[in-house]
Order: structure tokens, then C-alpha cells, then sequence
């Protein structure tokens, strides 16, 4: 029976199918176009299914991993749920790390990993392994199916809880047999979750609150983070008619990047260890903190003791466990971000503020003057790729396309952060709370089956890279034109800059040995590969690159020492960054402390 | 309250530890308990004592009973980290709507003659302690009460020729006519 026909069957009442059809069935009732997989023996009758019906779409990847990286990629681009496909035993744990990593990012994903038939189960079967067991930690929820009359609902539960609330990853596990067995496929409903029920609007008393203190600030700052792109497109555009209205100036974490539009003069970019230092001193000395859709992480908050001080902080979450988590806030509101920016929007629209608008000049007016010190400066060399030029390159030359911007995870990753700018939501897909090296590839592959006639580049490290280069693989089968841009200083750069300001210099294997020469490997690929070695050389390659319409290799070749700055040293609080330009011998030396030291 | 020095803090904060009893309406489903089990141990809260069984068979939903310690901010922590986990109904902390009323049975085996055995029946008797087998040689008692009573019964015990003790951890419910 096809998809198609099976939903006609469902029209009219309980359809009789097998638990492999109720999959197909379920997928495509939940809108799903493409899924990310890789067979194996416990998922065969699920293959099966697919093969035979063309509603639903099959990636094949070459790595379980780059399965699940891939859907995130989809997800985060589309705002859709992303779906994996993956066998039993190596299949599910190869997929871990990638449900890891959607975990920590509240990334909606919906896994099916396939499992030995119920009576093995226990047995320690071939490819068995407790797939539930080990993933309980790394999902947002999972479930194993002992019930072929059960699974449709379990499928629909499955993609509601990835996606609703902080949306995570779900895995749904289904032994062999229960893909065989016929039963009954029940479509969507509409009933109310018997017990996961996510807040929506946050609560009025508290949005008044804070809106009365956001008037009366003095010195404030936005603070935001993933939580507005999660929230959708609506949320950025509420979150952008809020921080005009108010005049405040605004921040966001890696994850926010794009949810406000980084040329506008209130962006004072990035914050944390590797942000701005206007940024990270405007969060030091602000008298009060908006903080919507973050979570107060360690690498933004750096010294807690002395993390902002003087203010007062509201945190908009939908995870009330984000809050007062690492930082006591004053005024939490728990809610979704588009809905609680709406109230506030509401509320500031029906009061007239009387705002201090001296004190919000003089606090500008501290704010230019950190401007001013230009901290992302960086020496410029004539006859060596700056990694900073690079990228700044690559955003120049990309201006006015529909570019969207992968990478891996390092000092690219941060250098991507700094110098690539963005000003839409969804444009910008990164591993940042599980730092995955290795994300960049698979979630371009992702991005591109999405968004097909789009310019998808990842932002890569030569190190990084080559942890899930086989994806490069994926992308040509599926002639997907990813652009995959390494920065190669032939070292793990973040981890060779760490050996430097806290290990005295001694490069323990941090430095990448038996290179492959990335250009002929795009080529044994039948990619296409491009080097650029001087500066001269770099814009018409890149111009080469956007212009070759296959998946293409840029290797980048750039200087083997540069160091990403500004930086928080750890244990340091924001208003103690080191600057790149006058970084001393003495200054990389004395800057972590031996507290610090044992810190990540 | 003063916040640890940094987010990978060095020294553990011993700052005003507290003792919570929360009750927690689950589901009744397989993996449910290893759910929350996981959940203090992935995140290092401590489990004073666990107490779990199914309290509403029509609606399979168990009540599990946890006695945990931490500060404030930890305490506030378990309770909204429980409330992510998708079979949970509810989580309730007792120790916060005031004291609950807190019971813990107990089977304690001792073995003596003599003296000793006359000494251990009379104190079973002072602590309205149940025999519930016994033989010449030995007595099994059961023992219902707060854990302090539970303690100090052992204790008693202990020089009385104490064998071995089996403990249910606390069952606990808040005080009033509400549900909770």
C-alpha cells in the first residue's frame, strides 16, 4: 500500500497497516519531506516502506552522526522538526553525539532508531544495544515501542514534545518486529498531552514589572539568545520593534546571532569570552539586564562574583529551570519568547514613558567610547591570509545573497562569530553548547536539501573538518552545492591557543600532522577543490567558489599563530578582556590564573 | 545568596544545606524511575531516601517520595528539572507548604538470650514496636515511624545483639484536607 492510499484509508476511519507503514504514515501526516538515515538489519522493514511510497524523502548519509547533525541543520533553517532514520546498536550510538548536541542547543529533532526483535531484547543480540538506556540523558524524551497498536500515537507524541516548549531531540525506539506486525494507524490528534503542557504566555504581573523597570533604566541592555530563534521568525521581528522602540542597546549569545540585525547601531555585537568588549562592558556596568531566550551560560557570564554586579535582571525562559540557575534574576518570566515579547510590546505601548533620556545619552555616550577601542582590530599582513580577512572577505563578497553559514567548532567558529554579520534569523547554524567539531559539514548537507537554490557555506577548521568530511560524500550524491570553507593553520587552533596562555607553550598534539591535500580530496570526491595561499589571490577564489555550482572545497591557507581576541580569560569577569593588538609575552602569560587554570 | 566564585566553582559552597521532602506524580511507565534516578545523578543532587509505588491504579499514575539536600537555589533546581521530564504530572515540595507528617517502616532482626532478649522486648514495647516472628533465639520487630524514631531504635538495638535492618525510606503527605 502506498502513503497515499493509506491516507485515503485513514479518511475513513482506522486503517490496518504494518508498523513500518505507520511510520511512513506518520511521518507524512506530520508534514515531514526529508529524513537522514542509514539502513541496517533492524530497520530493513522500514526501508521497505520507503522505498515504496515517494511522499517522504530519504538522505542517505555515511555516518550516523551526520544523520543527526544534518536534521539539525534542517530544523534550524526551516524551523521544522528534522528526522533521522538509524539501525539499531552502532547506529543509535553513533547517533549520541548528535543528540547530544541537539539537546543542548533545544534543537527539535524526532529520531527512529531501529531495535532487535521484542523477544531478543535483553539477550544481548547482534547490533542490540539499550538504545533508551543510553539516550535517556541525551534526549529531551525517548520511547521504546513494545506495542504495534501503540506506535502511531507514540509518533505523534513524539514530534509534539521535540517541538514544543524548549524544543530537544526524541528518540523513538521500535524493535524489528513491531515493524512487521499490522495494527491500527491513528492520525494527529488534537487532545491536550496528559502531562507535558509548556507555558505559553508569561505572567502579566511579572511583564508589568518589567516594563516598568526597563522605563526607568538607566544604564540597560537586551541581552538574548537562541530561545528568540526558537521562538520563530515573529519573535526576532517583535524582538526588533521592542529594542527600537526603547532605544536600549542589545547583545545576543552565539546562539542568538541574527535574531537582530547586526548592522544596526544598536548591536554592540556578540558577548561572553570571545565577544565585544563594548558588549561585555555595557553587561558589567548596565543597571538593568533583558535577558530573553538565554540561559546565563559559562562562557557569557565568565567570573560569576563579579558578573554585572550593579543590576537588576529580568530573564524571559520557557524553561523554568533555566532560571536562577547560575545567576539570581529579579523578575523571571517564564513563557515563550514571542509571546512574552508581545506583552511587553502591549505594555510599553500603553504606558507613556517618561524616560531619562540624559542618563540614556551619557550611557550611549560610555558605550562609544568601548566602541571606539575597536576591538576586533587585527593586523593585517600582505602576504599572509589573516583568518580575520578571510572571513571579513568572505562576507563582503557574499552581501546580498541568500547565504547561510554553517562551521565547525574553534577558532573559525569564533572568527565566524566576530566578522561574518548577520541580520536575519535561521541564517546561522553552530554547535554551541555541546561544541561538536565536526557539526559544520553534515548540517550544511541539512540546510542545502532545504533550501536548494541557496548559498550554503561552512565556516570550517582544517581540524574540525575532517571528523565528518565523508558528508562531502552525501553532498554530491544529492548534488547539494555546499560550499565548505576551511581555515587551515594546520593546527587545532583553540586548543593550540589554550596550550599557549596556559600550558607554557608546549603544543601537545595539537598540531594537524599528514594533512591531506584538501583540494585533490575534494577532487577524489568529484567535488571540486580551490587553494588560496596569498591575500591577492583570496577574493577571486572565494568569487570562484560562490560561482562553481557543485559542492566545493576551499582551503584557506592562513596564518599558523593568530590567536582569537578579545577574550575573557576563564575565572575573569567581562570588564577583564585581553585585546588582541597589545597582547604581551607577559600579558598571555599572567592572564589565567591558577584558579582559572583547572577551568575549561 | 552569595553565588559560587565561578560556573566550574573549586570548592564545594557547605552554605546553608537544607533537607526537602518532594512528592512526585509519574506516570506509571517502564523507565519512569530511572528517569528521575538519572536525573539526580547526571546533575549530582543528592537522594536522602526514595520511596515509590503506584498510588492511583485506574490512572497508572505512582507517587514517589524523595528526600533530597541542597541549597535553596539546588532545591529549586530538582523541583523545576523534575518538572521537565515529560512523564511527570507534578512535583510538590512538602517541606515548603510546611512540616508534612513523615513515616518510614522499618523490620529490625535481633538475636540474644538472656538478658539481653528481655531488654530488646521491652524496648519494642516502649517504642510500639510489633513482633512479627520470633524464635527463641531471635525476634523480627516492625516499626513504623519518623526517621528519627526509625534511628533511634537501632541504636537501642545495637548492643542487643542487632542482626540486620531493613528500611522502606520515607512515605510522606502534606497535612489539610487538600489534595496536593
Amino acid at each position: 500500500m502506498s502513503a497515499s492510499e493509506n491516507a485515503a484509508a485513514t479518511e475513513n476511519g482506522a486503517a490496518q497497516m504494518t508498523g513500518a507503514q505507520i511510520v511512513l504514515q506518520a511521518l507524512a501526516d506530520q508534514g515531514v519531506d526529508h529524513i537522514f538515515g542509514y539502513p541496517g538489519g533492524a530497520v530493513l522493514p522500514i526501508y521497505d516502506a520507503l522505498f515504496q511510497q515517494d511522499q517522504v524523502k530519504h538522505v542517505l548519509v555515511r555516518h550516523e552522526q551526520g544523520a543527526v547533525h544534518a536534521a539539525e541543520g534542517y530544523a534550524r533553517s526551516t524551523g521544522k522538526v528534522g528526522v533521522v532514520l538509524v539501525t539499531s546498536g552502532p547506529g543509535a550510538t553513533n547517533a549520541v553525539t548528535g543528540l547530544t548536541d541537539a539537546l543542548m542547543d533545544s534543537i527539535p529533532v524526532v529520531c527512529i532508531t531501529g531495535q532487535v526483535p521484542t523477544h531478543l531484547i535483553g539477550n544481548d543480540a547482534f547490533q542490540e544495544c539499550d538504545t533508551v538506556g543510553i539516550t535517556r540523558p541525551c534526549t529531551k524524551h525517548n520511547y521504546l515501542v513494545k506495542d504495534v497498536e501503540q506506535l502511531a500515537e507514540v509518533l505523534h507524541e513524539a514530534f509534539y514534545v521535540a517541538r514544543s516548549g524548549r524544543p530537544g531531540p526524541v528518540v523513538v525506539d521500535i524493535p524489528k518486529d513491531i515493524q512487521f506486525m499490522t495494527g491500527t494507524y491513528k492520525g494527529v490528534s488534537n487532545s491536550q498531552h496528559k502531562s507535558y503542557v509548556p507555558p505559553r504566555d508569561g505572567n502579566p504581573d511579572a511583564v508589568e514589572a518589567a516594563v516598568e523597570l526597563m522605563m526607568n533604566a538607566k544604564r540597560p541592555i537586551f541581552y538574548t539568545g537562541g530561545g528568540v530563534i526558537n521562538a520563530g521568525p515573529a519573535a526576532s521581528e517583535r524582538l526588533r520593534e521592542l529594542v527600537r522602540m526603547t532605544g536600549y542597546p542589545i547583545t545576543s549569545t552565539l546562539m542568538g546571532l541574527g535574531s537582530y540585525p547586526a548592522s544596526d547601531k544598536q548591536w554592540l555585537g556578540m558577548l561572553g569570552m570571545h565577544g565585544t568588549f563594548e558588549a561585555n562592558n555595557a553587561m558589567h556596568d548596565c543597571d538593568v539586564m533583558i535577558c530573553i531566550g538565554a540561559r546565563f551560560d559559562d562562557r557569557i557570564t565568565g567570573r560569576l562574583d563579579a558578573f554585572s554586579p550593579g543590576s537588576t535582571k529580568i530573564h524571559v525562559d520557557i524553561d523554568p529551570s533555566s532560571i536562577n540557575k547560575n545567576v539570581r534574576v529579579d523578575i523571571p518570566i517564564v513563557g515563550d519568547c514571542d509571546a512574552v515579547l508581545g506583552q511587553m510590546l502591549d505594555a510599553w505601548k500603553a504606558k507613556t514613558p517618561a524616560l531619562d533620556k540624559e542618563a540614556h545619552a551619557r550611557w550611549w555616550d560610555q558605550i562609544e567610547t568601548w566602541r571606539a577601542r575597536k576591538c576586533l582590530h587585527y593586523k593585517n599582513c600582505d602576504d599572509v591570509i589573516m583568518p580575520q580577512y578571510a572571513i571579513q572577505r568572505l562576507f563582503e563578497l557574499t552581501r546580498g545573497k541568500d547565504t547561510y553559514i554553517t562551521t565547525e567548532v574553534g577558532q573559525h567558529q569564533m572568527w565566524a562569530a566576530q566578522y561574518f554579520h548577520f541580520d536575519d534569523p535561521n541564517r546561522w547554524m553552530t554547535s554551541g553548547g555541546l561544541g561538536t567539531m565536526g557539526y559544520g559539514i553534515p548540517a550544511a548537507v541539512g540546510v542545502q536539501m532545504a533550501h536548494p537554490d541557496s548559498l550554503v557555506i561552512d565556516i570550517a577548521g582544517e581540524a574540525s573538518v575532517l571528523m565528518t568530511m565523508q558528508e562531502i560524500s552525501t553532498a554530491v550524491q544529492y548534488d547539494l552545492p555546499v560550499k565548505i570553507f576551511i581555515l587551515n593553520n594546520e593546527y587545532m587552533g583553540m586548543v593550540r591557543q589554550w596550550q599557549e596562555l596556559l600550558h607554557g607553550g608546549r603544543y601537545s598534539h595539537s598540531y594537524s600532522e599528514a594533512l591531506p591535500d584538501f583540494v585533490k580530496l575534494a577532487e577524489a570526491y568529484h567535488a571540486v577543490g580551490i587553494r588560496a595561499e596569498k591575500p591577492a589571490e583570496l577574493d577571486d577564489a572565494i568569487r570562484e567558489m560562490i560561482n562553481t555550482p557543485k559542492p566545493v572545497i576551499f582551503d584557506c591557507c592562513v596564518d599558523k599563530h593568530a590567536n582569537c581576541f578579545p577574550m575573557i580569560p576563564s575565572g575573569e569577569a567581562h570588564n577583564n578582556m585581553l585585546m588582541g593588538d597589545d597582547v604581551t609575552g607577559e600579558d598571555i602569560e599572567n592572564a589565567i590564573t591558577e584558579e582559572g587554570k583547572v577551568m575549561v | 545568596m552569595a553565588q559560587p566564585g565561578s560556573a566550574y566553582s573549586l570548592e564545594k559552597p557547605i552554605e546553608n544545606l537544607e533537607s526537602h521532602t518532594m512528592s512526585v506524580l509519574v506516570d506509571n511507565e517502564p523507565g519512569v524511575l530511572a528517569r528521575v534516578i538519572g536525573l539526580f545523578a547526571g546533575r549530582g543532587y543528592n537522594i536522602e531516601s526514595l520511596t515509590v509505588s503506584e498510588t492511583e491504579h485506574e490512572a497508572h499514575l505512582s507517587r514517589i517520595t524523595i528526600v533530597t539536600t541542597g541549597t535553596p537555589m539546588v532545591i529549586e533546581q530538582i523541583k523545576h528539572q523534575l518538572e521537565r521530564l515529560v512523564p511527570i504530572h507534578s512535583v510538590t515540595d512538602l517541606t515548603v507548604h510546611g512540616q508534612p507528617i513523615e513515616r518510614e517502616l522499618a523490620l529490625v532482626k535481633v538475636a540474644g538470650a538472656g538478658e539481653k532478649r528481655v531488654e530488646a522486648l521491652r524496648l519494642a514495647e516502649a517504642f510500639r514496636a510489633q513482633v512479627i516472628d520470633a524464635s527463641l533465639e531471635h525476634f523480627v520487630f516492625e516499626l513504623t515511624g519518623r526517621q528519627s524514631k526509625i534511628e533511634q531504635f537501632v541504636a537501642l538495638m545495637q548492643p542487643l545483639g542487632l542482626v540486620e535492618v531493613c528500611r522502606t525510606g520515607v512515605a510522606a503527605i502534606a497535612r489539610g484536607a487538600e489534595r496536593m
